[in-house]
């Protein structure tokens, strides 16, 4: 290119890893005050194209510019020297540290630390962007909203004129996207150009300048911020996707999980399920909605049985359980879709054959006496990798090597895959890309008109839209109100604050139908005043 | 974007308020040490019901140029005294009616009853009395190489790189310290040599664990093993045919620190000690400073913590964890030559007997922090001291069973009072890119 253009350029990078290519002749730009959306599955490259701009990766061709000057990066010192600053998915912070110990790590001045300064610089960082934080709190004792924000404060910190935000929502709450967003125009205002990966359609909608494409390693479209949803999904996967799920009405049956006057404590101490109490009817689907942390997860832990509730009563089909571990209430007939899957769903160096048998290895057909039947766990596991769809060379590779929506196929898969009387799924599509949410939302449902009683927690409310019978909303605890899944958004939004739903109506004024959609809201307790 | 609009949660920047209650692990850790106090209470009160005499404790040795009187505290009365204070404790530990404040006052009380109790059943009509002096002068010289071992093992374990082998450092440091003051005649030239022996056997645990990634428990163990092997090897085919030139090395001398080292009691424990005590105090404060105070220390702790990070903003991980191997090396050979020529001067197979494992554990137990790593090796030394004395006084307890003390301390502050301890997030575990 002739003409000297300010701005961030990569040309023709190419990264293969063996004779996989992750990147083939990748082009992309970002010029200062636009914000440039990269789109793109699970797996298309995104995050190694952000590596080798960010000097991790070396590229095999193709080349980096910086206001049309040629650059090179061996490591991650020179990218951020040349001004670039990249806000990791998973953060680059020091747990046991303070926000100013981070700040400054890498870039101490002298031998001795000088604390002072440094708590300074972050006052004076977080005063200019306008992301309050405290400089001697501890980052683990933070929210992930506010680590979050400490990153982003550590790639400013080093003045970057670019910033590259890989994934940034994942892991934040409806609130905490908002404001993420607001923090990326007013850097935008000031002038930086930013790149933001995603998967997440809407938030490209809202807030790209641009859009770039990736599938498979390559960019293969571009976008105008006004494209609809469909469209982007469909450039995005390579083929028309159905975001809607299409379901019939639920048709209900007897009560089949019964929970009365639930309380659970955390493992400080703190009360975080207060009182609960919702009945779950076979062959409809509850959803707990609540922003992040307003106790669904020890809720959902409750009901499997991996914290003893202090008092209140859980029944499954009539049968008590709520003192009952994993065991027995698997054994009740439960399934169960932990929240933090690559923790608490399967065992990652364990072939998918014997994850998918995890919750049965001791039973026939795939146990005799003492002895594994291994014909009988292969089988079983070809079987479901066919019917779930499970992208992987062979039922024996290990989890490990799977996408984050292929293991979370196998953990449905195996949950799914015995008779069940009830489903907890927790968080199912977190971090899953777009084609995998379409069949993992479809075989919940499935589910649901088998007759299960299925109980979803999701903190997404696209996701709450499009699979709810009923919407039970959390805060601080306590169940706000249950109501239908048509209830306008910003009621839903003011009932995940805590507001009643009579008053959340009134609230969110004439463009809510007023009382149409609501089954006569039952609010257990916790009522609160705006 | 209108459509995803969410209201704000009411006072959103607010801590949610929760009723708390007793977490699971606190509430294990209090009922745990209120049952071990209550069972010692009622211990002591039946053994107190039995004692007979007088416990004498003597605060100064008939050398001392300040004499302090003889104390003696009438036994029954003292553990009786003594079991009540435990008993009442460990009861207000089991109900949860101790006040939130006052938990480690209170245990600290109940610690001191422990003791004192222990102390004056065992010393009670006792022909001499129990030296209080010798029981300090003891805690120190057995704590030196401790509080020397177990800051090595701070530094090395801070960075990322888990250190077992402590007790091999020991060893090789002790008997290079013989053989170099023994050929130099020299206290300086031993604790020299003795410094680079400790850094020899940690550059074997850096080569091997940051370059050839082995695991690093058991590299520890095998550098612990070759430790045994060739100290053994070259004690008994070269240094003891030699003992006269290669085995016969100065003791270090006591310093005296003028008119502190002339206050009672503790003066002249304190202030009239061998270099290495002082060497060690001083350590104990410039770890302190070097890891919680300085560029370097950062990087030690955030390489140890997450190397990603650090490697993120420029920092070279292993190069960081090299640098804290191999200076925790030079504190793990000062504390080796303790052995050797802090005290008789002569090395024999196995001199260090464990002492590095104890280093370990107090390494572990002062959850990883230079201070409170150091204050768990002067516990180790005041039991370890405690039990030896309660030999030389004849008490009815079997000796054995004394021997076991330290280890038995151990697990009951690891257990019960110390709880929840967590390591540096990545200490073992290698850096791959």
């Amino acid at each position: 290119m002739s003409e000297q253009q300010s701005g961030l350029e990569l040309r023709g990078i190419t990264k293969r890893f063996g004779t996989f290519v992750a990147n083939d002749h990748v082009d992309l730009d970002v010029r200062p005050g636009e914000i440039h959306c990269l789109l793109g599955e699970n797996g298309a490259g995104k995050s190694t194209l952000m590596n080798v701009l960010y000097g991790i990766y070396q590229p095999d061709g193709g080349e980096i510019l910086i206001d049309g000057h040629p650059q090179h990066f061996a490591n991650p010192k020179q990218a951020m020297a040349a001004g670039i600053g990249m806000v990791h998915q998973h953060f680059m912070l020091v747990d046991v540290f303070t926000v100013a110990e981070n700040l400054m790590l890498g870039r101490e001045g002298g031998f001795v630390l000088d604390r002072a300064r440094a708590t300074a610089k972050v006052r004076e960082l977080s005063e200019r962007y306008g992301m309050p934080v405290e400089p001697d709190a501890l980052v683990e004792d933070l929210p992930v909203g506010v680590q979050q924000r400490v990153e982003i404060l550590k790639a400013l910190a080093n003045d970057a004129r670019f910033l590259v935000f890989d994934e940034p929502t994942a892991v934040l709450t409806p609130q905490e996207i908002d404001d993420l967003i607001a923090v990326m125009r007013s850097l935008r205002a000031e002038g930086k150009g930013i790149v933001f990966i995603t998967h997440k359609l809407r938030e490209v909608r809202a807030i790209a300048d641009r859009i770039t494409v990736m599938r498979r390693g390559r960019i293969v479209g571009h976008a105008e911020p006004g494209t609809s949803e469909a469209e982007l999904a469909e450039l995005m996967v390579g083929r028309a996707v159905d975001l809607r799920v299409d379901k019939e009405p639920a048709r209900p049956g007897e009560v089949r999980l019964r929970v009365r006057d639930l309380r659970v404590a955390n493992s400080a101490g703190g009360v975080v399920v207060d009182g609960v109490g919702f009945d779950v009817r076979g062959g409809e689907i509850l959803c707990i909605a609540g922003v992040q942390g307003n106790g669904q997860s020890e809720l959902a832990d409750a009901l499997i049985g991996n914290i003893t509730p202090l008092s209140g009563t859980v029944e499954l089909d009539g049968v008590d359980i709520t003192r009952a571990g994993p065991a027995r209430s698997i054994a009740a007939g439960m399934g169960f879709v932990p929240e933090d899957r690559e923790d608490d769903g399967f065992v990652a160096s364990f072939s998918i054959a014997e994850n998918l048998v995890l919750n049965r290895f001791d039973q026939p057909p795939f146990a005799r006496g003492l002895a594994l039947d291994l014909g009988a766990i292969a089988d079983n596991a070809e079987r479901l990798r066919q019917e779930f769809d499970i992208r992987s060379q062979g039922v024996s590779d290990t989890l490990a090597s799977l996408s984050g929506g292929n293991k979370q196929k196998v953990v449905l898969a195996r949950e799914l895959s015995r008779e069940l009387s009830l489903l907890v799924a927790s968080q199912p599509t977190r971090g899953v890309d777009v084609g995998a949410i379409e069949f993992l939302h479809k075989r919940i449902v499935d589910e649901r008109d088998k007759g299960t009683a299925v109980v979803l927690v999701s903190t997404e409310l696209d996701e709450v839209e499009a699979l709810a019978d009923r919407v039970a909303v959390m805060y601080r605890g306590r169940v706000v109100g249950t109501v239908d899944p048509r209830t306008p958004r910003d009621v839903l939004g003011l009932m995940m604050a805590g507001v009643p739903y009579e008053e959340a109506v009134a609230a969110a004024g004439p463009s809510a139908p007023p009382g149409s959609t609501a089954d006569s809201p039952t609010t257990t307790s916790g009522r609160r005043t705006p | 974007m209108s459509d995803t609009q969410t209201v704000r949660p009411v006072e959103a920047d607010q801590a949610v308020q929760l009723s708390y209650l007793e977490a699971p692990a606190a509430r294990r850790a209090r009922l745990s040490t209120g049952a071990l106090l209550t069972i010692l209470g009622v211990g002591f009160l039946i053994l107190g019901v039995q004692v007979r005499g007088e416990a004498r404790f003597a605060l100064s040795t008939p050398f001392d140029p300040v004499q302090l009187p003889t104390i003696a505290l009438p036994s029954t009365v003292t553990v009786l005294l003594c079991a009540v204070i435990t008993l009442a404790v460990g009861v207000g530990y089991l109900t949860g009616r101790v006040p939130r404040g006052a938990t480690s006052g209170l245990g600290a009380l109940a610690a001191v009853a422990v003791f004192l109790g222990f102390v004056s059943w065992a010393a009670a009509g006792a022909a001499y009395p129990f030296p209080v002096g010798n029981q300090l002068a003891g805690t120190i010289a057995l704590a030196t190489p401790l509080v020397l071992g177990a800051l090595g093992g701070v530094l090395c374990e801070n960075s990322g790189v888990v250190n077992v082998a402590i007790e091999g450092q020991f060893l090789v440091a002790a008997l290079t310290a013989a053989t170099v003051g023994s050929v130099t005649g020299s206290i300086t030239a031993a604790l020299i040599g003795a410094a680079a022996a400790g850094v020899a056997m940690a550059a074997l645990l850096a080569l091997f664990s940051l370059r050839y990634l082995v695991d690093q428990v058991v590299l520890g163990v095998v550098l612990n093993l070759l430790a045994t092997g060739v100290t053994g090897f070259l004690f008994d085919q070269l240094i003891q045919p030699n003992s006269g030139t290669l085995n016969n090395a100065p003791n270090m001398q006591s310093i005296r620190i003028p008119v502190l080292a002339d206050i009672p009691l503790l003066g002249s424990v304190l202030f009239d000690q061998k270099i290495l005590v002082y060497i060690a105090v001083a350590s104990v404060i410039a770890v302190t400073f070097l890891l919680y105070r300085t560029r370097w220390g950062l990087r030690v702790r955030a390489v140890g913590e997450h190397p990603h990070a650090a490697d993120t903003v420029g920092i070279s991980v292993l190069a960081v964890r090299w640098q804290a191997v191999l200076l925790g090396g030079v504190f793990a050979g000062l504390g080796g030559a303790f052995f050797t020529i802090g005290s008789t001067g002569g090395f024999i197979k196995d001199i260090t007997v464990g002492n590095g494992f104890i280093a370990l554990a107090a390494l572990i137990m002062g959850r990883w922090h230079p201070v409170r790593a150091a204050l768990m090796a002067v516990f180790f030394g005041f039991i370890t001291q405690l039990a030896s004395q309660m030999q030389t006084l004849q008490t009815p307890m079997p000796s054995q069973f004394l021997l076991m003390l330290p280890y038995l301390a151990t697990i009951i502050a690891v257990a019960g009072l110390i709880g929840r301890v967590r390591a540096p997030a990545a200490d073992g575990v290698p850096y791959v890119k």
